[in-house]
Formats: structure tokens, sequence, C-alpha cells
């Protein structure tokens, strides 16, 4: 996020695109509804009606993966309109004149077509979008998880900046993150191109910065594998040892059948993980790891900020510390690693080595987390980003894109859309919440949420167990007829291994971040 | 601009425009008690026990929502206010099943009330809010004493049909918190005072069980109760404030970071509240993050090293399991080179984690193929 959860409550104005707030990250949620009560106003882009939009002033229920269209045909509107901010495009952006051309080619009568808004409605949005300053932007997977899901991401940051709302308080590009810590993971270099701090592993410098740190030589100069290519490279021979890190890849990857291939062909797997999970059958080697609440840490939220995480009991039987286990194994490659606890490591290391990081050590976080940037040790860290229009890399680069639709559609064998997503009362693949005393009760099966007039065209009465077929597999769940869900849209979730929508989705990916497209493939209904 | 200048208990102060004397007050470290107030809703007044005097005035007003004005003369603890005071607490105390046993001399009726209490509870324990009870505080602050009149039958039984929240009626003293921290805090709109011309009671859509309302389980209500009406199910008698410990934490869920007190007992966290005034949630939590925590003592979990033996797995030690993945790795790292080896990362787990997982993967193994759930 460029700006921060606190500043949501005072917000004027939100565009939230493929989020459903309520229900994946409902306290930020509780504050966007606060916001709302005062006076602000909320547009919804979202297929479904989801509970958000009880609250919005306005809802374009848009067809499945057709955000860049829309939103190309509102700059298109705000440009021809003269509705966009000039000033700051003149002075703080570059690549106008490329965007004009782009978004000149999605009239509102165009895109109408393609995404099922009618024309009035996105001049009506263009017009209201620019009639506040600023407007807040929320995205998450809605977003991202499509073939052109990098596009998606510049084209929501190309209508904030041509819009001017960037570098201020209430404005900004906000993709509220998934996981607890999946924006630190990334910020450690969990990632196969960037080391700690997102600096380049092909840049020489930053190269021997880590290895005269580290104290080692002949560290890879090549960006790695993402998670897509080493599940294939497990096919080929290529990846022949596969060390998985808590992490169902089983049952949250696309197309189920096909990952149970993979993995089933590794030669050598180790999973390290708190229970054993349905990745784990796959495992020559499991180790027992310590949970949160068993050891001291810290997390990095959406808004960058960096939280302690503290020990509450102890881990069960031998289970130890993730860091230790990693520290052991490196011991036996003759590496003796000094740092003995999650504080000698950030301190000691991840602060030192993370310029954005440095200015936070363990006794700064005690009570309220810092965000990063924080540089330096009297730093105050950096509730929004890009202040007064001023970009990390001098000028906001406009990049605009071409609607592309997704890689699997409709047809008159598959005739409907299935979009997937998360529930309220689960988290991914149950491992956690599945253990947790009440949540079962609350949500203790998958369910194909349908619409009301799907339902009543094929007869399927609410609750009644149905077949959902694609071209990759079949489940059979209960059909949740609901009002939140359009017309030509299934729309289920991957919490339990019986019925999880993996098993129908598609392996296709954005070519540049190899984001599989989890929102939307082909699937039909059939009666049992 | 002439200074507005507001009198308390004989001091002036400044104040801003559009201040209560209760934030007047606060301000200046007077300390006026509450019940019904919630901070971020709008005061209602409803309780009675923040009412000051105020010169030229007939009546007591609450100080929640009353402003204050240039040349007002307040006394927050004068001898009508702490008389006022001490009988609402009574009324408070006289109206349900507050079995806390506050300084009552009349030993055989307290005896006979406690008992029938027991009986309405199930249970052979004091009231589940004993010592973390906002009405306790005040009974005892003003020394008002409980079980003075005959216990009142209990119109509405208590609710324990869904499984995370029980919903004591007879512990309920219709302050209103639960329903302004479900209206104007969650914005769930999932409760609301109801009954109203018969016998009050907090109800959930047209008077249902809260597992067939809107309800979502967030639990904030619970957090709001200031009295033992409203208990989580899994904390109810298993803790109490002075035999646990509080740890502050990060919820280790979605990404938006809440900050959680964990409740710990003996080793075990027993309850988790948000930290009111935390950074991003200020004391806001969501069904996972208030009842969540409990997988950790799951029966399940792996507690030893696992090494398959063709179809199962088998026991062993640390040293066996790692020294295994060690020269496992170091064969297929001479036969095959190092981007023979990939690793994904886990995004729940800490950052000092993840950071070692890529410092083995760079600067031992000498490979960049480590990636994690970052696009998803």
């Amino acid at each position: 996020m460029t700006n921060s959860f606190s500043e949501f409550s005072k917000a004027r104005m939100f565009l939230v695109i493929g989020s459903n707030m309520t229900e994946a990250h409902p306290v930020a949620a509780t504050f966007v509804k606060n916001a709302v009560q005062n006076g602000a106003k909320l547009i919804v882009i979202d297929p479904r009606r989801h509970r958000l939009v009880n609250f919005a002033t306005r809802h374009l229920p848009l067809k499945v993966g057709s955000d860049i269209a829309l939103l190309n045909s509102i700059m298109h509107v705000l440009i021809r309109e003269n509705l966009y901010d000039q000033e700051f495009v003149s002075t703080r952006c570059t690549g106008f004149e490329a965007l004009s051309e782009k978004v000149g080619e999605y009239p509102p009568e165009r895109a109408s077509e393609i995404c099922g808004i009618e024309a009035g409605i996105i001049r009506e949005t263009a017009r209201e979008l620019a009639s506040v300053k600023p407007v807040m932007v929320c995205y998450t997977l809605g977003i991202t998880e499509h073939t052109c899901g990098k596009n998606n991401v510049m084209t929501v940051a190309n209508l904030q900046m041509l819009l001017g709302n960037m570098g201020m308080e209430y404005g900004g590009v906000n993709p509220l993150r998934g996981q607890n810590n999946v924006q630190g993971a990334c910020d450690m270099g969990a990632l196969p191109n960037v080391y700690p701090g997102y600096q380049k592993v092909d840049d020489p410098a930053a190269r021997k910065k880590f290895e005269t740190a580290w104290g080692v030589t002949g560290m890879s100069d090549k960006p790695g594998l993402m998670i897509p290519e080493m599940m294939h490279g497990l096919t080929n021979g290529r990846v022949r040892g596969f060390y998985i890190f808590g992490e169902n890849l089983a049952n949250t990857e696309p197309d189920m059948n096909k990952v149970a291939h993979e993995l089933k062909s590794a030669e050598f797997i180790v999973c390290q993980d708190i229970f054993e999970t349905e990745t784990t059958r796959f495992a020559h080697v499991i180790l027992p790891a310590a949970a949160w609440s068993e050891n001291d840490g810290t997390f990095t939220n959406s808004e960058r900020r960096v939280s302690r995480v503290r020990t509450a009991s102890p881990p069960p039987g031998v289970a130890k510390p993730n860091w230790w286990i990693f520290r052991e194994i490196a011991k036996r490659f003759g590496h003796d690693w000094k740092a003995d606890s999650g504080k000698e490591i950030w301190d000691t290391e991840i602060s030192m080595l993370a310029p954005n990081l440095g200015g936070i050590k363990y006794h700064r976080i005690q009570e309220d987390g810092l965000q990063w940037p924080c540089p330096t040790e009297n730093h105050p860290g950096t509730p929004f980003l890009h202040r007064s229009g001023n970009f990390t890399c001098g000028l906001g680069r406009f990049s605009p894109a071409d609607w592309t639709p997704p890689a699997e559609v409709p047809d008159e064998e598959y005739p409907l859309v299935l979009s997937t997503g998360r529930r309220l009362y689960h988290y991914h693949t149950r491992t956690q919440t599945g253990r947790c005393e009440g949540l079962n009760d609350l949500l203790g099966e998958e369910t194909a949420d349908i619409s009301l007039a799907d339902a009543s065209r094929m007869s399927i009465e609410h609750g009644e167990r149905i077949q959902v077929k694609s071209r990759r597999g079949a489940v059979c769940v209960k059909a949740n007829v609901t009002p939140e869900v359009p017309e030509g849209m299934v729309w289920m979730a991957f919490h339990f291994n019986e019925g999880n929508a993996n098993w129908l989705t598609n392996a296709a990916f954005d070519p540049f971040t190899l984001t599989a497209e989890y929102k939307a493939c082909a699937v039909r209904l059939e009666r049992m | 601009m002439e200074q507005r200048q507001i009198v308390i208990n004989h001091k002036k102060y400044r104040f801003n425009p559009g201040s209560t004397i209760l934030e007047v007050a606060a301000e200046n470290n007077i300390r006026i008690p509450t019940l019904c107030h919630l901070k971020d809703a709008s005061p209602t007044g409803t309780c009675r026990v923040c009412v000051v005097e105020i010169d030229g005035l007939p009546e007591l007003a609450t100080a929640c929502n009353t402003h204050a004005q240039d040349k007002m003369f307040v006394l927050t603890e004068s001898a009508r206010v702490i008389e006022s005071r001490k009988e609402t607490i009574r009324k408070f105390l006289a109206s349900g099943n507050h079995n806390c046993s506050i300084g009552t001399n009349q030993e055989r009726d307290w005896s006979l009330f406690q008992a029938k209490v027991l009986t309405d509870d199930g249970a052979e324990e004091l009231c589940p809010a004993w010592g973390d009870c906002r009405l306790q505080d005040l009974a005892y602050q003003y020394q008002v004493q409980g079980g003075t009149s005959a216990k009142k039958p209990v119109n509405y039984p208590m609710e324990t049909v869904n499984p995370l929240i029980i919903r004591d009626f007879s512990r309920c003293i219709l302050c209103g918190r639960c329903i302004q921290a479900c209206n104007e805090i969650q914005v769930n709109k999932a409760i609301r005072l109801g009954n109203q011309d018969t016998d009050p009671k907090v109800i959930a859509g047209s008077d249902v069980p809260l597992k067939d309302s809107d309800c979502v389980f967030c639990g904030e209500c619970v957090q709001a109760c200031p009295v033992g009406a409203l208990v989580e199910k899994k904390s109810r008698y298993q803790w109490r404030p002075w035999d646990s410990e509080k740890v502050r934490t990060t919820c280790p869920y979605c990404g938006v970071g809440c900050q959680l007190n964990l409740h710990v007992r003996d080793k075990r966290i027993v309850k988790v509240t948000g930290v009111e005034d935390g950074s991003p949630n200020k004391g806001r939590l969501c069904v996972k993050g208030r009842f969540g925590f409990d997988f950790i003592y799951s029966d399940e979990r792996l507690k030893t090293p696992l090494i398959r033996d063709k179809d199962r797995f088998r026991e062993a030690s640390w040293d066996e399991a790692l020294d295994l993945v060690s020269s496992k790795f170091i064969e297929i790292i001479n036969q095959s080179g190092p981007d023979a080896l990939a690793g994904v990362s886990c995004a729940r787990s800490i950052n000092e984690d993840s950071y070692q997982m890529q410092k083995l993967f760079r600067a031992v193994f000498k490979t960049n193929n480590i990636d994690h759930c970052a696009r998803t």
C-alpha cells in the first residue's frame, strides 16, 4: 500500500476494485464503513454484489476480467472531458501521450460491450471520480489473479496518476495483502530476483554487498525460478530437490490434479510445517516447526508496518523455530551463522542490509510497529509514499495497457465463469482455522455460489448437491443460491480439500508475474 | 479572540468549542467515571454514571454528551453527584445476576442469591467477568453493596447455541455498548435494542440466535461489554485477569496486521482481545483474529521430524533428519548444480524465517531459486 489504514476512516472517496474486503480484510473494511457513515463516497467495482456493496454509493458489476477495458474507458472520459489533474500529469508524470492514445481506443460505447457496464454509467463514474480529491483506491486479488494481472495493476496506477491522487494522504494505490506476512516475505527477498530490501541479484554491486555481509563468494548472478517454474521443473528433473516451507501447494495452486502429478514426480521433497497437510503426503522428510506465538519475530503488514510477534507458549514436542532449522542446515554445509534469535537476526542482519529498514530495531517497535521506509534510527517511519508526487524513479511513468480476455472464456460446453477467493470464517486451506473450535461450525463445507437466474434456469434448489465441472476436474458441492453472484458466474473458495475450487481452476499465468488466473475459468453445472 | 473557560471543581480550564465536559475533564486529568461510554462511538448518556453537577441547572447532567460552555461551573464529585452515582450502581447491581459478592453483610440472603445464580449459570464459579467488570469496579469505588434486594427472575434464557459467544441476558445492564460496537465501530448492524415496550433486550435480527442473524462473530460486542453479559465461550471460566499475563502480538491471518493481546494462563492462550489504540486496528478484530488461536494446541501438531519409509513416515531425531536433508542436497548440487534445488518460503511465518531461508539458498546452496506465494 502506498498509504495507511489509519487514513481510511477520514478518506472522502474510495474506489474499491476486486476486493471483497468485509470477508478477506474485515477490520480494514470497518474503517471504510466508518468513513461512509461520515459521508464519504464509495464506488465498488466487482462482479459480485458482496457485503461492502451495501455501503456503496455506486456499484459497477463488471464482467469478470474486463477491468482494463472499464478503467481505460474511465480514463478516456477523464481526458476527453478535461477532468484529469493536468498539473500533476505535466509536472510529475511521463508517458501521457502514449496513455492518451491508448485510452482513446476505449470510448465508453466500446468498453461497455466488453465490461457490461452502460456507457452512461462509465461517464458518470469518471465524473464522480474527478469531483473529489483525493480518491483512495483499494484493490486485492481481483486485480492480480488474472493472466493480465500486471497490466491490471499498471492500469489502476495510471488512473490514480491521471487523477493526481498519488503522494498524498487519503489517496494512493492500496493493494490489501492477502497474508499476514506476504509483504514481509517480499521485503526479506524470498523472491527469485531480489535480495532483502529489493536489491537486485543481477546487480554486481548488490551481490558483492551480500557476499561480504554473509562471508561467502560465488553467489549466483542469475535470477531464479518462480513457483510455477519450480513445479514444472519437478516433472523434467530440472528441479531435483524441493524445499517447501509452510505452504500447502497441493491445494493452493491451480489445477490440483496437475499439481499432484508435479509433486509426485519430485525426487526429493522437504516439507517444513506445523501440521501434516495435503502437501506433506508427497514429502520425503517432514520437519516440525514452531508456530505463530511460539517464537519471537516480526510481521510486516500491507501498509509496510513492521510489528512484533511474541512467544506465548512453547512449541510441542521437539518442534523448533524455522530460523533455527535453516541455521542447522547451513551448519552442515560448514557455515556458522552467529545470530541466535529473531531479535539478533533482525537487528544485526536484516536492518543492516536493507536500507529502507535500517532505522527499525526491536527496541523501537515494542508497542506500535514502524512503517518503512525508515532509513535511520531517528526516522519516524513513512505512513504514505511518494510525498508531493516525488516518485522513487523520478517521474511517475504511465504504462498504458490493452484489455485482453481471460485465457479460458465460457463456451457452449462450459458456459459459466468460475471465480474464486476466500470466505470470512476460514483461511486458505484450513490447516489453522480448521483446527480452531467453532470456526468449522460456522462454515463446515464448500459451496458453489450461483445466481438466482442460473439456479432457476437449471431448476437447482438452494442447498442441493451439484457437480461443478471444468476441463481439468469436477467437484461435488452444495449450491448456494445467492443474489451476491451475477448470472453466468459461479463463485467458490479453496478452503476445503473436498470441493476445493482448485480442482477446477486453470493453470494459466500472467506472463510477467506468473500469477495464476484464479479469478476466471470456464465451468458447467450438472444436477446429480 | 477571548478564550473560553470552564470551571471544573473550582479550577479554570480552557477548551476547544464542541468538546464535551468529559473530554475537557479527561484532557486535564480529572477522572469522571463512565460505564456506557464507548470510544469512537457517539455518546448517549444512557447509564448516567458520568453525571456531574452544573451550577444553575436543576438536574445533574451526563458529562459524556453535554458540551462544555464558557463560564460553566461544574462539580464532578459533589455529594449530590456521588449519591446519584451510588443509586445508579445500586440499581444496576440489583437488576440481574451480579454475583460478585460486593461487600454485602446480609450473609444468609446473599448465599441464597448466590445459589440461585449458580443454578442459572450451570456453573460453580462466580460471574465469568469477575475481576474484569466495569460495574464491579464502580461498586468498589463507590462502596455500593450488592445482593441487598431479592434476586430478579431471569426473563430471557442464556444463549449458548452459537459456537463462540455466550449471551447471558441475566447480567445485561442494557448500557448499549455492544449495540454501538456492532453498529458504529464494526458497522455490521447485527444487533439492536428490542422489546422496548415490555422488557428491553438486545436482539439480533427479529430476536433470533446470533448464528441465524447477520452477526459475523467479530466479537467486538464481547470486547465492549463492561459486565458479564457477553463472554467468549472458549474463555468462560478459563481466565481471570490476576492469573494470566498479557502478551502483545500481531494477528497471524490477513495482511491488515491487527494488534492482539494474548491472555496467557499456564503457558496457554485462553483469550484474545484487540489492543485498544494500537495501530492499525485500534482495538478492533475479526472472527479469525479473536477466535482463531487454538490451532496451536491441536493434538495433530507435528512434534518430531519424520522420514519417509516406503509408504509411511517414521519418527526421526533432528540430527538424522537434517543430516539426510543436507546429504541429499549436497548430492544434488554435486551432480546437477545448485539450480537443481528450489525452495518456497512461507508468507505466514515471521520475517526472520524468510530471511534465513533465502540466505540459506543464496549464500549456502548458491542459487536464487527461492520464491513464495507473493502474487496470490
